[in-house]
């Protein structure tokens, strides 16, 4: 503690300070890795030196990224429960814990306290001098066997439906997401959309500070949604694990190298969401958050404009190699490329 | 089984007549190759409590760092342990190192030594007649094995471990991060320890077995057996099935670094997961081994302290055999968000609440024994009866995280870091504390104080639930765990659990000034300190027992109940 008190008038500059090198470091050695990485990096020191235009990187697009609502998908200091939720499992998921799983808790903690209270009242050496001999009594123990039972059937039933839901497929025609977790970023790409792979690192102080963000929970590159619709999530880790987490969603999944894991989510409302990986990947664990940032329709279909997508879909004609066109052949779409790309950075790592 | 022991009665007959039972061999001798379960007991205490005040350090560094948002102490780690100038890179390694460390330490080097090496190998014996382990000299290299291990960990610090000196992995080793993510010999000295630590643990379990099953004294059948001794049989399978799945999966890793095998490189073929279904297949029913003897202890002391025999005691040995089999089935509720299909997640979450049962079982158990007893509330009761509180919590909370739906918000977030604390930090080292005053006047034949050790209970009470309580919190409001750093929005409450540890550390060192008093000035202790409620066979022996003991073999009377009377003396 004496040490942070210490700190603590430092700290902004220290943080800075570790910032700025890190800045550093990402636009060479480490990110040197990953070719598409160089661009998008230098597009964030830029964003950083243009601090109080935020937009500026979006000017030519038509969308401005949305200021955060306090509070609101992100968490809030000094608070004891779930972040509010808005998706419907969420909201599901968090009424199950609080309606269902919070009393069953609470009650089994206060009667097992309620119970030691009152051996010690009844039953210490002053109050009972001679001990019982007691040592069966079937009936209570079938009780106390049998009826925790019950209870867990209890919580099993919206447990299973819960899980069902998170299970159901999404649409034909959902939005597709494929997100990649690096060391020590996020990539998105919408492959149906020709969306191409843009990455996500997280901003610096100042630049969070003026965009009215929370920092390291902000980032530069938003993950853009549709507001309302079920969005397909594909995630899949580049290097180590990561794992792609937003807590006012009710999504956690592993981005595992060698797999593409599925989850859907629909957003209820428009607003900035925070997230940050949740699977330890090694130095800056602690620094690659994610922000998804839900729009409506039209909206949304900017953005994807601005991204040099068609919001209607590839047209079928559309050959895939003018997608993949880039020159990074970052948009890997399937599990084997991406493998391939994990063997040929192993030994470089 | 009555055969097995008058054979060895017989052989231990043999054995004995030329010595006296207190002979002791000479300093070297008699610490450094050590046949005699007690010294190896006292050994693996002194160990515990060694590795326990580094992996409890950590914990300190740890807590200072995170009372507030930034960066403030790591830095000055790096540069300490020889890692260089601090940077951002490596000032998170240093980080991971820690945590890597704190939780390799604290449950390999300070809870299993202490409660299945320290308190097994001293009154597994005892409890049971028999004059020694049943390997003697397994037993001795069970523990510098041991050593061994620990030695390994903490050199793995002082090399390279990828971004900076020491393993960064956590203490799950999780590939790719622990293989293509970490050059370096350190993830291999990390994965050289776990094998060391689990080989001793291996061959400490085969010896515990092999004593338990061959050597208890006449008349002490299974059912007759106390229930610390059942405890660490239950465990002792634990370990003989679970430890051989941990070394098989570190050693494909071993392979995976060095040998260009690809078990968990998808490159290849492999998978990431399949290293994670092998290291928690050990890992879950790892946490029951961490616990296991506690519940024994805790039987041992609730059942002393209320002056009544334990309360349905086949429920409770048998409720530890079903808390071990179901711990073997149920090891993916720690991989819900790996991406398992919709059935294998609905089946581990149904698993997993079943073993909400025995547990339950035990918990009102205990109260039904203290239930019209006559209490005396000696520190190792006030100790357990924490436990039972305390172990009740981390539990509920268990069957939050249990709902494969609910831990979609919930893995690796601090509520987790919260829910194995409660069951660990409270549950197994509470059990540990009680077991230690318990015991420690029959190990040491000198009386620690009352008082400091009430003082020291409140304390730790205080501390770790100012440390812990609060991390619910965080969790719930999306903090994820090994994070060296945090937005300002979680500042309050890790403030606050920052707080705690300081109230927990200013506990340990009453802990540490009241062992001092005992072995400087504390009053001898008699045989039979506990007095009529402490009907075990340890008790029928003096303080500190003789250096062999049982020579002749006690023998239990065919009485309904083993706690009734308990015939001769040694």
């Amino acid at each position: 503690m004496t040490i942070g008190i210490h700190a603590s008038t430092l700290q902004r500059a220290v943080i800075a300070l570790l910032l700025a090198l890190g800045l550093a470091l990402a636009s060479s050695a480490a990110f040197a890795q990953t070719p598409a990485e160089a661009p998008v990096s230098v597009a964030a020191d830029a964003e950083a030196d243009v601090a109080a235009e935020p937009d500026a990187s979006a000017a030519s697009s038509g969308y401005t990224p949305m200021k955060p609502t306090e509070g609101k998908g992100m968490p809030v200091d000094g608070a004891y429960g779930f972040q509010d939720q808005y998706s419907p499992n969420g909201q599901y998921a968090r009424w199950m814990h609080d309606a269902i799983l919070i009393p069953v808790i609470f009650a089994i903690s206060i009667f097992v306290l309620f119970l030691l209270l009152w051996v010690v009242a009844r039953y210490n050496k002053r109050a009972n001098k001679v001990p019982s001999k007691t040592t069966h009594n079937t009936l209570i123990e079938v009780a106390w066997t049998l009826i925790p039972v019950l209870v867990l059937v209890g919580i099993a039933i919206p447990s299973i439906t819960l899980l069902a839901k998170q299970y159901e497929s999404p649409p034909e025609d959902a939005v597709t997401v494929k997100v990649t977790g690096y060391q020590w970023y996020w990539g998105y790409s919408y492959p149906d959309m020709g969306v191409e792979e843009f990455v996500s690192n997280m901003s610096d102080e100042a630049t969070a500070k003026a965009n009215g963000e929370p920092f390291q929970l902000a980032v530069d590159n938003r993950m853009v949604v549709p507001v309302g619709e079920v969005i397909r999530l594909q995630i899949t880790g580049a290097d180590v694990i990561h794992s792609f987490a937003v807590p006012s969603l009710w999504v956690k999944m592993d981005a595992v190298p060698g797999r593409l894991n599925e989850r859907t989510v629909l957003v209820e409302e428009p607003g900035v969401y925070y997230g940050q990986c949740m699977e330890l990947c090694g130095a800056r664990h602690g620094y690659m958050p994610i922000v998804v940032e839900a729009l409506p329709r039209p909206q949304f279909d900017a953005w994807v404009r601005s991204q040099g997508g068609n919001p209607e879909g590839i047209v079928e004609e559309t050959p895939v190699e003018a997608v993949s066109e880039e020159p990074a052949g970052e948009e890997a779409t399937d599990e084997t490329e991406v493998a391939d790309e994990a063997a040929a950075e192993a030994p470089a790592a | 089984m009555a055969t097995t022991a008058d054979q060895f009665q017989s052989h231990a007959d043999d054995h004995d007549h030329a010595h006296d039972a207190d002979h002791k061999p000479g300093f070297f001798a008699r610490w450094f190759m050590s046949t005699n379960h007690k010294d190896i007991g006292t050994l693996y205490l002194i160990f515990a409590i060694f590795a326990g005040i580094i992996g409890g350090g950590i914990s300190g560094i740890m807590r200072a760092e995170l009372a507030e948002p930034g960066i403030q102490v790591l830095g000055w780690w790096v540069e300490f342990l020889g890692g260089g100038e601090s940077s951002m890179d490596l000032n998170g390694h240093m980080w991971n190192v820690f945590i890597t460390a704190h939780g390799l330490i604290m449950v390999f080097f300070m809870v299993m030594p202490a409660l299945i090496g320290g308190f097994g190998n001293w009154f597994v014996p005892l409890m049971i007649g028999a004059p020694d382990m049943a390997f003697p000299r397994m037993n001795n290299i069970s523990f510098w094995l041991t050593i061994a291990g620990f030695c390994s960990l903490m050199f793995s610090m002082f090399v390279p471990g990828g971004t900076g000196l020491g393993a960064g992995t956590g203490w799950t080793v999780y590939a790719p991060l622990s293989t293509s993510g970490s050059v370096g010999p350190a993830v291999d000295f990390a994965i050289f320890s776990l094998h060391l630590a689990g080989a001793g643990s291996i061959l400490g379990a085969t010896n515990f077995i092999t004593t338990i099953f061959n050597m208890r004294a006449p008349g002490m059948t299974l059912h007759k057996m106390p229930l610390f001794v059942w405890s660490v049989l239950v465990t002792a399978f634990l370990l003989l099935l679970a430890l051989p799945v941990l070394a098989a999966a570190i050693t494909m890793l071993l392979t995976d670094r060095n040998f260009q095998t690809t078990f968990f490189d998808p490159s290849g073929g492999g998978d990431p997961v399949l290293y994670q279904h092998l290291f928690w297949f050990f890992g879950h029913p790892e946490v029951y081994i961490m616990i296991l003897p506690g519940f024994g202890i805790v039987s041992q002391i609730v059942a002393t302290f209320s002056r009544k025999p334990v309360f349905g005691y086949l429920g409770m040995a048998y409720a530890m055999v079903a808390i071990g089999v179901v711990g073997f089935i149920v090891w993916a509720h720690h991989m819900y968000t790996v991406g398992l299909d919709v059935n294998t997640k609905m089946y581990f979450t149904a698993a997993t609440m079943v073993i909400a049962v025995p547990t339950g079982v035990k918990i009102f158990s205990w109260i039904a024994t203290m239930w019209g007893g006559s209490l005396e509330f000696k520190s190792p009761l006030v100790w357990a009866m924490g436990f039972i509180f305390l172990f009740t919590v981390g539990g509920v909370t268990g069957v939050v995280l249990a709902n494969g739906g609910v831990d979609d918000n919930l893995h690796d977030s601090y509520y987790v870091v919260a829910h194995f604390h409660y069951v660990l930090s409270m549950g197994a080292v509470f059990s540990l504390f009680a077991g230690w005053y318990y015991w420690f006047p029959k190990m040491s034949g000198r009386w620690h104080s009352e008082f400091l050790s009430h003082v020291h209970f409140w304390g730790f009470f205080v501390g770790v639930n100012v440390i812990f309580f609060p991390q619910h919190f965080l969790g719930l409001q999306g903090m994820a765990r090994r994070y060296p750093d945090y937005t300002p929005a979680f500042q309050y409450w890790n403030e606050i659990s920052s707080y705690g540890y300081y109230i927990m550390a200013a506990s340990m060192v009453v802990f540490f000034v009241n062992i001092a008093y005992a072995l400087i000035a504390g009053k001898k202790a008699e045989d039979n300190y506990w007095g009529e409620g402490a009907t075990t066979l340890e008790w029928t022996l003096s303080s500190p027992p003789p250096y062999h003991q049982f020579e002749t073999l006690p023998v239990i009377e065919d009485h309904h109940d083993y706690h009734d009377h308990l015939s001769t003396k040694a």
